[in-house]
This record gives structure tokens, sequence and C-alpha cells, in this order.
């Protein structure tokens, strides 16, 4: 197993309180695999990925838990051993392309110096590295490209850019946290086929934080669901995507338009996300669950699995408890 | 670069213009006659009249502007009305002084200012944000000539360490090269005179510096603290370069960008004279002059001090648009074909 997450808790302390953005989440990635992690804003899955990276920072913390890379500890590792771990073995990719790249230095700039903190590559040598990195992420004229500044480079590119940076050290990880929320559709999936295609020429595992089941059903081959920082379902893309067990991600599924349905409005999940800070007692998506039962508000379900290996945390698949 | 430079060199003349407009008015309407103040208490009527008319005082106002002008565009700012010098040669000879102590206050202003802007955000709300700012506080807030004054007691009454005024010990005076009489007695390789300058020039440099370090200390820790929160800081953290690198690299080069106008235009109000610091220190500079010239309706001299004032207002400003296009390539003061 090349990650294993191990009921990884982390909080945030702010004014009102503290909010456990993570709630003992646990998953697996295996080598060259696609985990997709999905949930709505305020889900924990960006907070994960950046506890996996060690980027947590003020206020927040890691509370609990274990990160397994490769069977070593990643909680355990000092400041310096992380930085040698980020961007050499695990690296991560950004929502955001337009501001993720540092205006004031020229790309090449950008990419060789993950290349020269990492490696015992000269200047030379990381410069023609960054070049072979530009034209693997597709980018036309690398070698003039690379000398431009980001602000010259339209989104699309800069997310290549950022690809590129991330795989100079062909990493065994790649965190992609949301990376075409901010492109629009046809540049969206000229990225994701990206990733798919370096995943299968470099052979790394792929941790995809996304919020779109369209994403998840091209590229993923497992899904965990979270819903206020907590695992609510884990399953194969096409288990998932063929019978979804918690109402949660039935409502999720249910909220895409499809194609061969004649639907006047679409499913829409009722009410909001709970408070951070105040969630009920019992489970967290109670308010909003149509098959909502008197039990689900006084206990928290357990992430149980089921028998074709699938987890889910609901009432409705199985009795056990949280904490029992 | 050179086409937006030439462009903006040629907006200082309406910007000269009106400034010498203001002032040569304000002077005639606000300032006392000068007549009694340049013969004394004792002339006569008919020897002010006839000094009035030498010095064309009795002509119409605009008139008298209009002379002004015409003298100003071919160099000739008139002569001081006591020392009978021309203005240009009495500023000329007293500028020097402003400008080394105004750069010297600068440079201690940027370099503390810095450092302390960038701890106090990198350490935000430990206890060196809170002792830096405070410090700051203290910089924006404290009246300048009672620093000055308290500065003189505790380093000259006091510990004796530092001399209380002037720029240098008068037998020690090197020859005037360039008027700088830190550079001018390096350059006559005198070790003692060079010394005793630099010696003179702690106290008033401390004393101006402590203002403008604050603000620029100020402005370096919001623009740092605005810094480190964007997206490509977290970026370059995920690169797994260090936390130093990732602030001095990433972070204060970004935040520079504001920080760079407000040492621009601090050192463009330092050189137009540090009218008190000049005057608790008894330095021969430009600020101080100015004030007993303004004193003495010495009107050809106060105006042609203002002017060189905004001259150097609006060059600084240009020199930080011009250093703000090398910080940030996204700053292109032509459109480059792409």
């Amino acid at each position: 197993m090349l990650l294993e997450v191990k009921d990884l808790e982390t909080e945030f302390k702010v004014k009102r309180g503290t909010v456990k953005a993570v709630n003992g989440v646990s998953f697996e990635v295996d080598k060259g695999e696609i985990l997709a992690v999905v949930g709505e804003s305020g889900s924990g899955k960006s907070v994960t990925s950046l506890s996996v990276m060690g980027l947590i920072r003020d206020p927040g913390r890691v509370a609990g838990g274990e990160i397994l890379f490769n069977g070593e500890n990643l909680l355990k590792k000092s400041t310096k051993e992380m930085q040698a771990v980020r961007g050499d073995k695990i690296s991560m990719i950004f929502q955001e392309p337009m501001t993720s790249l540092n205006p004031v230095y020229r790309v090449k700039d950008q990419i060789m110096e993950t290349i020269l903190t990492h490696t015992t590559m000269n200047k030379k040598e990381a410069l023609k590295r960054a070049i072979e990195m530009l034209d693997l992420v597709g980018i036309p004229a690398p070698e003039q490209r690379v000398n431009d500044y980001p602000h010259q480079m339209s989104g699309g590119m800069r997310q290549r850019v950022m690809i590129a940076m991330a795989l100079a050290c062909d990493p065994e990880l790649l965190i992609a946290d949301e990376p075409t929320t901010a492109l629009d559709v046809t540049i969206q999936a000229q990225i994701l086929d990206l990733i798919n295609r370096l995943r299968e020429k470099l052979g790394m595992a792929v941790l995809l934080i996304t919020h779109d089941l369209g994403v998840v059903a091209e590229t993923a081959d497992k899904v965990v669901v979270m819903y206020c920082g907590r695992v609510v379902e884990q399953a194969t893309v096409e288990q998932l995507f063929t019978k979804p067990l918690h109402p949660y991600t039935q409502g999720l599924l249910d909220s895409i338009p499809k194609m061969d349905e004649d639907r006047e409005r679409l499913y829409m999940i009722k009410g909001i996300v709970p408070d951070p800070i105040h969630l009920p007692k019992g489970c967290s998506f109670a308010d909003r669950c149509d098959k909502c039962m008197e039990k689900c508000r006084e206990h928290m379900p357990k992430l149980s699995v089921t028998e074709d290996g699938r987890k889910v945390r609901c009432f409705l698949v199985s009795d056990e408890v949280e904490g029992e | 670069m050179f086409k937006y430079i030439i462009k903006r060199l040629l907006q200082l003349i309406p910007v000269l213009f009106g400034v010498s407009l203001i002032v040569f008015f304000l002077m005639r309407v606000c300032a006392p006659d000068p007549a009694p103040i340049v013969l004394g208490q004792h002339a006569t009527r008919e020897s002010m009249e006839e000094w009035r008319e030498a010095n064309g005082l009795n002509e119409p106002v605009v008139t008298q502007y209009v002379d002004f002008i015409k003298g100003a565009v071919t160099g000739d700012l008139g002569t001081s009305y006591y020392t009978k010098a021309p203005v240009t040669k009495e500023i000329a000879s007293r500028f020097p002084a402003t400008v080394e102590l105004a750069i010297i206050a600068i440079i201690l202003a940027a370099i503390f200012g810095i450092i302390i802007g960038v701890v106090s955000s990198v350490k935000k709300n430990s206890i060196f944000d809170n002792g830096g700012m405070l410090l700051s506080l203290v910089g924006v807030s404290v009246p300048i000539f009672w620093l000055g004054i308290m500065l003189i007691i505790l380093f000259s009454g006091i510990l004796h360490w530092l001399p209380s005024s002037g720029r240098i010990d008068p037998s020690l005076r090197p020859d005037t090269v360039t008027g700088f009489m830190i550079i001018d007695s390096i350059i006559q390789g005198d070790t003692v005179a060079l010394k005793d300058a630099v010696v003179h020039m702690v106290l008033p440099a401390v004393t101006l510096s402590l203002y403008s370090m604050a603000i620029i200390a100020r402005m370096t820790r919001s623009s740092m603290l605005e810094t480190l929160n964007q997206d490509y800081i977290r970026t370059a953290r995920a690169k797994g370069i260090s936390e130093g690198k990732v602030t001095r690299k990433h972070a204060l080069r970004n935040a520079m960008l504001p920080v760079t106008t407000v040492i621009g235009l601090q050192l463009g109000s330092l050189l137009g004279g540090a009218v008190l610091t000049e005057s608790v220190y008894a330095w021969p500079g430009i600020g101080n002059y100015t004030v007993q010239c303004i004193m003495k309706s010495d009107f050809p001299v106060v105006q042609g001090v203002v002017l060189l004032i905004a001259v150097i207002f609006v060059l600084m400003n240009l020199i930080v648009d011009v250093i703000y296009a090398f910080l940030d390539p996204r700053i292109k003061f032509e459109k480059k074909e792409v």
C-alpha cells in the first residue's frame, strides 16, 4: 500500500471554538491508483489533502491518527524530513492555476527550483528537465515558453505548468486538489486526460480531490465520499455509480442531469451543511436526509464494511453505532 | 521605457508651473514686507522705497511673476535679498548636507524597517511582532524635535559619546569636492575627518530615520502578511523548499512592491529638507535654511527651494515607477507585441 490514512483528525482553533474539519478519516491509495475524494465545500476534503502534505498551518493542527506513506508515518517526521518528501515523493497541484504560480518569477525558475531542491542536477540539467516536463504536459514550443512569466499564459497553460512542476521529480503520489474547477469545460477535459495519461506513463498514484462527480466517473478507480469531516461512503467507481448506498451519495448522483431521463426539475438535497462548530448529535446528515429515522438523530452510525467490500456510514445499511 | 520616462519628465513642466504660481503668490500675500526686515528697523521710508524699487517689488504682481518665470527658465532664480548671492548658489552650498543626511537616514530606515516588518509578519502575534509594532507606533507618534533633544541629552550631555550639533569639527573639515562630508574625506584619505563626520552623522540620522523606519516597518508587515496568504506561497511550500526560502525568495520580493513606493516617497520628503531635525542638530542643510528664509521674507530663496522640492518629488515618483517595472514583470510601460 502506497498511502494509508488512518483515523486522521485535523482541527482548527477559531474564536468561536474548535472546528474538527477532518474527523477520523481513513482511506488507502495503492500504487498507480486514482482515488477520488468527493464532497461539497467544507466537507474536509482539501484539509485532508493538506494534512497529507504536512501543510496545515496555524490555527490548524493534525490532532490525531496516522498517515503512512510507504509504511512510514508522515506525522512523525520532522519539518526538514517533510520538506524532503514534499515536491519529491508527494507533490500537489491546486485549484487556482491563475494565482498558484509566483507572478515575479519565470516559469523555468519555478520548475527548476523544485528540481534543484530535490535532485543533484546542476542548473543546465535542471533547465533541460524543465523543458522536457513542459513538453510532456503538452505545452507547445517549450524552449520558448519556459522563459515566460505566468501572466503571459492562460489558465489551462498555467495548470499544465503546475502539473509539470509537480511531476518534475517523478513523485509516487500526486495530490490534485480540484485541478479543473477553475478551468472551462474543454480545458477541464484536456487536463484530466493529461493527468490520466501521465499516471499510466509514470506509474504514480493520484489522490484526486473534487466536488465534480463527472470528473470522478471519468478518471477515478475508487471513491471516498466525505461529509462534515467524515467518510460516509467508500466504493469503487463502478459500485458507487451503479448503486450508491448512502442517502447523501444518492442525493449527489440524483442532482446530476441525465441524458436518458425526462425530468422537469433536478433533485436537490434540502437544507445546508450544518455549522461545523455545532454539529448535530447524531448523524451529521440527518437534518437533510429524506430517509432520516429517529435513531439517526441520537447516534452516529459507524462506517461499516458491506459484503462486497464497500464501506458505508448509515443505519439503513448497518445498525453499528460509532464508538460502541 | 525610455519613451515613458521622457513623457513623465515632460509632465514635470505643468507641475512646476503650478507650484511656482502657488508659492509665488502665497509669499506675496502671506509673508511680511521684506524691506524693513532687510534694511533693519532704523531704515527710512525713502531707503525702503528705493530698495523695493531696486528689487522689482513695486511692479504689478503679475509682471513680477512673469519676470521670475523668464529668469527661472534660463536657470536664474534671482538673488537672495540678504547675501546678494544667486539663489542657485545658496541652495547648492547647502543641499549636499541635506542629501547626505537624507540618504543615510533612508538607508537606516529601509534596513531596519524591512527587517522589523518581515520578522513581525513571519512571527505574527509573537513578542517580536508586538515589540516591533510598538516600536513603530512610537516611531510615528514621537515628535521629532523632542526625540532629538532627548537623544542629545542622553548621548551628548550625559554619556558624552556623540557630538550634539554640526556636520564636522570645523578644524577637521576636508576640502570641498562633492560637498558630501563623508565622501570628501574618503576621497582625500582623511580618516580622522571621516570618523568625525560619521560620528556627527549618527544622532541626526537616527532621529530622522525613526519616522520613516516606522512607516516602512508597518508597510512591510502588512504587505508580507498579505503575500504570505497567497496561493503561490502554498505552492512554494508544497515544493518542499525551506520556510526561510519561502519567506525570502517568494514572499519578500512580492511584498516589496508597495514598500518600494513608501521608501521612495519617504526619501523624497527627507530630501526636501528635514526642518525639525536640521534645526535641533544645527545641521547646515536646506530645511533649516528655508525656515530662516521664510522668517526673513527672502522671497527668491523660498521660491527656489520650493521648486527644487517639487522637482525632487516628481523625480522620486518616477524612479519608484521605474524600479517597479524591474521588480514586477507584469508592469510594462509600453505595449509589447505578443
